[in-house]
């Protein structure tokens, strides 16, 4: 890799295998499958996709200062979950939102402070908090798994908004990602954060405050989470907390992950996840024209992503020089 | 006036009569046999999952009846997960206060069956609620979801009529699940009959309201044309109605789906046109069911594992037009119920 983020094309990595694999099934689709090349199913296949997207966009973050953030889906659910059940028992939406957005910033900030300051490993700490959130919220804030948005309000109305008769969490997606762009490649803290994640220890010793910024990144995953479920909850018009035990969370992980973002963390950006999602988005949705059932999909998908994986080990094989500490 | 007086005296004896004769009531078996037979036994249901309309409603009826007669009810959350249930139940089956009988809501035709199975040889009765499982339960009570599919394919096809484009598309739960199985099959029994219906897709939601929109979407996008889609459970449900919505075919598909009868989840939807047609479960008659059934077999003085009844749940697709003040159960008003005490 050269300066960090732009593509090498002479050498092709797991980013360039996955993006030819994604246009060659898009090409096939758009030969094969009548209907595909549509408008109407293009912006399907990116909406599909939207609310995956960002959430991988906050891991992305996260990944790339060598930690992870397991409890993204349950803040995600649990805060939304929460915000509802706060406007249907009658608290003013101007409080609750507080109250939830003081409670998103919360575990952000307790993710980060236990990591950066207590020393703990991050996939134990988020695996923990994400737990104790639905364990939390469930128990003790909501009654039900499914909490319904009330009728009329903002969250309902901003599902039906539409520009070009484009769905917003499109455009949300897509403005989340340029944020984030502008962040990592711009802002001396986004540069910090590629140093961060590929040598911590060297990273502080020239002067880079290393564990203020550990704290907010984990606050910013936290923030996207919130908005992704403030999405969900938008085009469904109600929240179903069940989905922190989907397999949402290593979807996400995987979006960053197939895109080419190491988990050990210091390389990759908004591309690669953009790459990650093209990929899920053409795929799942070519399966479901095919009318493929899931049993299937998740066969097709899986081994897919493993061929990926193969072909970038046998072009891109890992050695001393290639390989860093902390690895997964 | 003497007529009001003597019918007066005539009623006054009649009363003395019947108050004198205590006798008859203290002569009936009943109630003693009752008391004796289920006095302190425990009762316990493991559901999917705590926090839906159908555990939080059979609990609710559960608990009053199981109260009133003087047991103890109780219930386990394993929140979805296969491995917890499974964990509640041995741990249930293993415990000192190990329950009379178990209520499992199971998640699929194999996990739990031998657990079951040793509960029963520890004598513990077995009753299996809504999903059926390969497992000879004392008993098991719930819809029969291959007559549930025929009626929610009937009732698709009425919304369709006769001058539509007769496509059907089918929102699937997943393969595994004994409900999403016999409830395909008991449709595609239907339609076999109606050969002019065709299904065009039949995509898979995994139960998710997320994936079944996304699917849903693909859907219409392939066959704008679809006048009827059948989703498999109402949970979900709400992701295919709100890819109808933004597809900007209310009215113009209908959907049918099924349900626990609750009111925010079922009627209130078939009252602003989100479902054209719901397959509602009865369920206080299918608690009660489940009541009367317990109280059998905690009186039958038969060891547990000897019976096996099934007892289906009168099911009915309703539409807006046949909506009722009691169509549905509110749910809202069960927990403020429950919170009054």
């Amino acid at each position: 890799m050269n300066a960090i983020g732009w593509p090498n094309w002479r050498r092709l990595n797991q980013e360039g295998i996955v993006f030819a694999i994604a246009i060659l099934l898009f090409a096939a689709a758009a030969l094969g499958l009548p209907g595909f090349l549509t408008a109407d199913n293009l912006v399907a296949i990116v909406r599909s996709v939207s609310v995956l997207g960002i959430l991988a966009l906050g891991m992305a973050v996260v990944i790339i200062g060598r930690g992870i953030d397991l409890s993204a889906v349950a803040i995600m659910a649990m805060s939304v979950a929460w915000y509802l059940q706060l406007l249907n028992t009658g608290t003013s939406d101007g409080l609750a939102f507080a109250y939830v957005l003081a409670g998103v910033l919360a575990i952000g900030l307790l993710n980060g402070f236990l990591v950066a300051y207590a020393d703990v490993p991050a996939i134990f700490v988020t695996l923990a908090t994400g737990s104790f959130v639905f364990g939390y919220v469930r128990s003790q804030l909501i009654t039900q798994d499914a909490v319904p948005v009330p009728q009329g309000h903002w969250v309902e109305l901003l599902g039906g908004v539409r520009f070009l008769d484009i769905p917003v969490e499109v455009f949300v997606f897509a403005g989340l990602a340029f944020l984030v762009f502008l962040f990592l490649r711009y802002t001396k803290w986004g540069r910090f954060i590629y140093f961060a994640g590929d040598n911590p220890v060297a990273a502080r010793n020239i002067g880079i405050p290393v564990r203020p910024m550990l704290v907010l990144r984990y606050a910013l995953s936290a923030v996207v989470a919130l908005i992704a479920g403030l999405l969900t909850a938008a085009s469904l018009h109600s929240i179903n907390t069940r989905v922190v035990n989907s397999t949402l969370l290593y979807d996400i992980v995987l979006v960053a992950v197939i895109g080419g973002i190491g988990l050990s963390g210091g390389r990759g950006g908004v591309r690669n996840v953009l790459v990650g999602a093209a990929l899920i988005g053409i795929l799942l949705n070519a399966m479901t024209i095919i009318d493929i059932p899931l049993l299937y999909q998740n066969l097709i998908k899986a081994a897919i992503l493993l061929g990926a994986i193969i072909v970038d080990g046998i072009i891109n094989p890992r050695d001393e020089q290639t390989a860093q500490q902390g690895d997964i | 006036m003497r007529l009001l007086k003597t019918l007066m005296a005539a009623a006054t004896a009649l009363a003395v009569t019947a108050f004198a004769a205590p006798s008859f009531a203290a002569d009936d078996p009943g109630p003693a046999a009752y008391a004796k037979a289920l006095n302190g036994k425990r009762v316990m249901l493991v559901p999917l999952a705590m926090g839906f309309d159908l555990a939080q409603g059979w609990a609710h009826y559960l608990k009053k009846e199981v109260e009133a007669w003087g047991g103890t009810f109780e219930t386990r959350d394993p929140n979805w997960v296969v491995d917890a249930g499974a964990q509640a139940i041995t741990d249930a089956i293993a415990s000192d206060t190990r329950p009379d009988v178990l209520i499992i809501h199971a998640p699929d035709l194999n996990s739990y069956s031998k657990l079951m199975k040793k509960a029963q040889a520890a004598g513990t009765y077995v009753i299996l609620v809504d999903n059926p499982a390969n497992f000879p339960a004392d008993a098991f009570v719930g819809s029969d979801w291959d007559k549930l599919g025929q009626l929610e394919a009937e009732a698709a096809i009425k919304g369709c009529g006769e001058n539509s484009s007769k496509k059907i598309g089918l929102v699937q739960g997943d393969q595994a699940n004994s409900s999403s199985l016999y409830q395909y099959a008991g449709i595609m029994k239907v339609l076999e009959k109606h050969s002019d219906f065709q299904v065009v897709a039949k995509p898979d939601s995994n139960w998710d309201a997320t994936t079944s929109r996304n699917v849903t979407t693909t859907m219409l996008q392939q066959h704008p044309d679809i006048c009827s889609i059948i989703d498999f459970w109402d949970g979900d449900a709400t992701g295919a109605s709100a890819a109808i919505r933004d597809a900007k075919l209310d009215g113009k598909v209908f959907l049918v789906t099924t349900g626990g009868g609750e009111k925010a989840a079922d009627c209130d939807k078939l009252n602003d046109g989100t479902y054209g047609a719901v397959v509602m479960t009865d369920l206080a008659r299918q608690s009660g069911d489940m009541n009367a059934i317990i109280k059998f077999l905690l009186q039958s003085g038969q060891p547990a594992g000897t019976s096996h009844t099934y007892i289906y749940t009168l099911e009915k697709a309703t539409t807006k037009a046949d909506l009722k003040p009691d169509s549905c159960w509110d749910l809202k008003a069960l927990q403020a119920e429950a919170a009054a005490k």
